[in-house]
C-alpha cells in the first residue's frame, strides 16, 4: 500500500487529483471558495505538469458550455465551481447530462445570494440535484480526493456527468493530511478515454431537435442510465478500494448497526457528529450516524434497510422554501412505509457554525422522544 | 412513416447522423402543388433559387419540383416571369 501522505487543503487535494487524471480540457472561471482548485491547477498547466488545454472563459455559463463542446468532441473534461457560478451554469447542466457527456465538476459548497454570502451551505448543489448529474458528497480532504478520482471513472462508464461536493472553507481551505496515490496508479485506474461516439470521430449531430414523438424516449434513456449508475458506483468504488484500502459505499454508517438514535447529515458536519457519537457512546448511549455520500441517484432501499426501528434526526444544510428540505425529503421517502420517527432540522445556512453541544441536543431530543411536526433550526436566534 | 422506435431502440442522447432529413418525407401536408408547363419555361432558374425548401431541380433542362419535400407555398409560381408554374390541388 502506498503511504504518500501530504498536507493539502480540500481544494488542493482536488487539484492534485486533477493533475493525476490529466484531463484534456479544463474550462473554468474562478469563484470563492472554489478559486484555489482552479488556481492550483493553473499552476500545474503553466509548469507543464499536465497536458491539459485550460480555457479561461468569461463566465461559468461559458465554462460549462465549453465543457459540453469539448466533451462532445471526445475530450476528457473537468471543471469546478461554487454558488452563483453553479447557478449561472444551470442552463447548461442538463445539456451535459442530456447529451450524456461524462464531465466531472467539483462543487465547493457555498450559500447562494441574496443576501450575498461566501460561506458554506449546500443550497448551490441542491439547486441542481434533479438535472441528471450524479452527485457525490465528501466529508473531508481525503474523501474529496478519492471521490474526484472515482467520479472520473464512473462518469465515463455511465456516460453521465458527475458532481463532487465538499464544504466551502471548512473543507476547501483547511489543511489536512491526505494520502496521495502514485501518479501511475491513478493513470491506470482512470485509463484512456475513448468514447464510442464523438464529434471528431463520427459524422454526428449533438443537440438536435426532438419533438413530442421522440423526446420522451430519450429522457427515459437518461433516467435509466442514472438509475443504473448506482451499481456502477459500487463497482468503481470497489476498484478504487483496492488501490487506497479505504471503503466506499452509498453512505457511511458510523456506529449505526446497534444504534437506537441516529443523525443523518452530509459533508463536513458528519465529522462533528462522529465526535459526539464517540462521546455519548462512552456514556453508554446507543447513538450513531448515517452520512449519505451518493445523493443522486439516491439509494432509497439501502438506506431503508439500515434504519428500521431507529429514531432519526435529519440535518439539512440547505432550505427548501415552501417544502421539506432535500435530504429530509429523501429520507422520509425511503422510510414512508415503515412508519419511522424522523425529525427535520436545518442548520448552518450561510456558514453558521454548528457545535458539538448542538448535536448533543439533537441526540438528547431523540432520546427524550421529542418530535415536532414542523422542522427545527440549529443555531438560529429565535 | 415507419413505426416509431421505443426507448431501447433509439440512439443515445438524441444524436443524429447528418442528412437524416433525406430519410423523412416532409411534403405530405401540402394543400396545393406546383405543376410546370416546361414548354413555356425560359430557364431563368428563378424558381430554383427562390424555393425555400430547395426542392426545385433542373433535370435535363426541365423544371422538376421534388414533391416529397415541397410544402406548396406557391412562391415558385409567383416569381415565375412567364407564369409557367400553376398551383393545383395536391390531392
Amino acid at each position: 500500500m502506498n503511504k504518500n501522505k501530504i498536507a493539502l487543503t480540500g481544494a488542493q487535494a482536488v487539484a492534485e487529483a486533477m493533475r493525476q487524471i490529466n484531463p484534456d480540457v479544463v474550462p473554468a472561471y474562478p469563484i470563492t471558495p472554489q478559486t484555489q482548485i482552479v488556481e492550483t491547477f493553473a499552476h500545474f498547466v503553466a509548469d507543464g505538469k499536465v497536458e491539459t488545454e485550460m480555457i479561461r472563459v468569461e463566465s461559468e455559463h461559458s465554462a460549462m458550455s465549453a465543457a459540453v463542446g469539448a466533451s462532445a468532441a471526445g475530450a476528457r473534461v473537468m471543471t469546478a465551481s461554487s454558488s452563483q457560478g453553479v447557478l449561472l451554469m444551470l442552463e447548461i447542466l442538463p445539456i451535459a447530462s442530456g447529451l450524456r457527456l461524462p464531465i466531472v465538476m467539483n462543487v465547493v459548497n457555498r450559500a447562494i445570494s441574496a443576501p450575498i454570502n461566501i460561506h458554506c451551505d449546500h443550497s448551490d448543489s441542491m439547486a441542481c440535484r434533479d438535472l441528471g448529474w450524479v452527485q457525490i458528497y465528501s466529508e473531508d480532504n481525503q474523501e474529496v480526493y478519492d471521490n474526484t478520482i472515482l467520479a472520473m471513472k464512473l462518469a465515463e462508464k455511465i456516460e453521465l456527468p458527475v458532481m463532487v461536493m465538499q464544504d466551502g472553507f471548512i473543507t476547501s481551505h483547511c489543511v489536512e493530511e491526505v494520502e496521495i496515490l502514485e501518479d501511475e496508479k491513478v493513470k491506470r485506474f482512470v485509463g484512456d478515454y475513448n468514447p464510442e461516439t464523438s464529434l471528431l470521430k463520427n459524422k454526428v449531430t449533438y443537440g438536435a431537435l426532438q419533438l413530442p414523438d421522440y423526446y420522451f424516449e430519450t429522457k427515459m434513456q437518461e433516467a435509466d442510465a442514472i438509475a443504473k449508475a448506482k451499481i456502477e458506483f459500487l463497482k468503481t468504488a470497489k476498484e478504487l478500494s483496492k488501490l487506497t484500502g479505504r471503503e466506499y459505499n452509498y453512505f457511511e454508517s458510523y456506529k449505526l448497526k446497534d444504534a437506537n438514535y441516529v443523525i443523518i447529515t452530509m459533508n463536513s458536519s458528519a465529522g462533528t457528529v462522529k465526535s459526539v457519537v464517540d462521546k455519548l457512546r462512552k456514556k453508554g448511549k446507543k447513538v450513531g450516524l448515517l452520512k449519505p455520500v451518493l445523493f443522486r441517484p439516491f439509494p432509497y432501499s439501502e438506506i431503508k434497510s439500515v434504519l428500521k426501528g431507529k429514531k432519526i434526526a435529519v440535518l439539512d444544510r440547505s432550505e427548501s422554501f415552501g417544502a421539506n428540505p432535500p435530504l429530509f425529503s429523501e429520507i422520509k421517502n425511503s422510510l414512508f412505509d415503515i412508519n419511522a420517527r424522523v425529525q427535520s432540522y436545518v442548520f448552518g445556512l450561510g456558514g453558521r457554525e454548528i457545535f458539538e453541544k448542538d448535536i448533543e441536543k439533537v441526540f438528547d431530543n431523540l432520546m427524550k422522544n421529542k418530535f415536532d411536526e414542523t422542522r427545527k433550526y440549529i443555531g438560529l436566534r429565535e | 412513416m415507419s413505426r416509431l422506435k421505443n426507448w431501447k431502440e433509439i440512439r443515445k442522447a438524441g444524436l443524429v447522423e447528418p442528412a437524416s432529413s433525406l430519410a423523412v418525407k416532409t411534403g405530405d401536408w401540402k394543400v396545393v402543388k406546383p405543376v410546370v408547363d416546361n414548354k413555356k419555361c425560359i430557364k431563368c432558374y428563378k424558381c430554383v433559387v427562390y424555393c425555400p425548401d430547395l426542392c426545385i431541380e433542373m433535370k435535363n433542362e426541365k423544371i422538376t419540383p421534388n414533391l416529397d419535400y415541397c410544402k406548396g407555398c406557391s412562391l415558385c409560381s409567383k416569381v415565375c416571369p412567364v407564369k409557367c408554374i400553376a398551383m393545383e390541388k395536391a390531392r
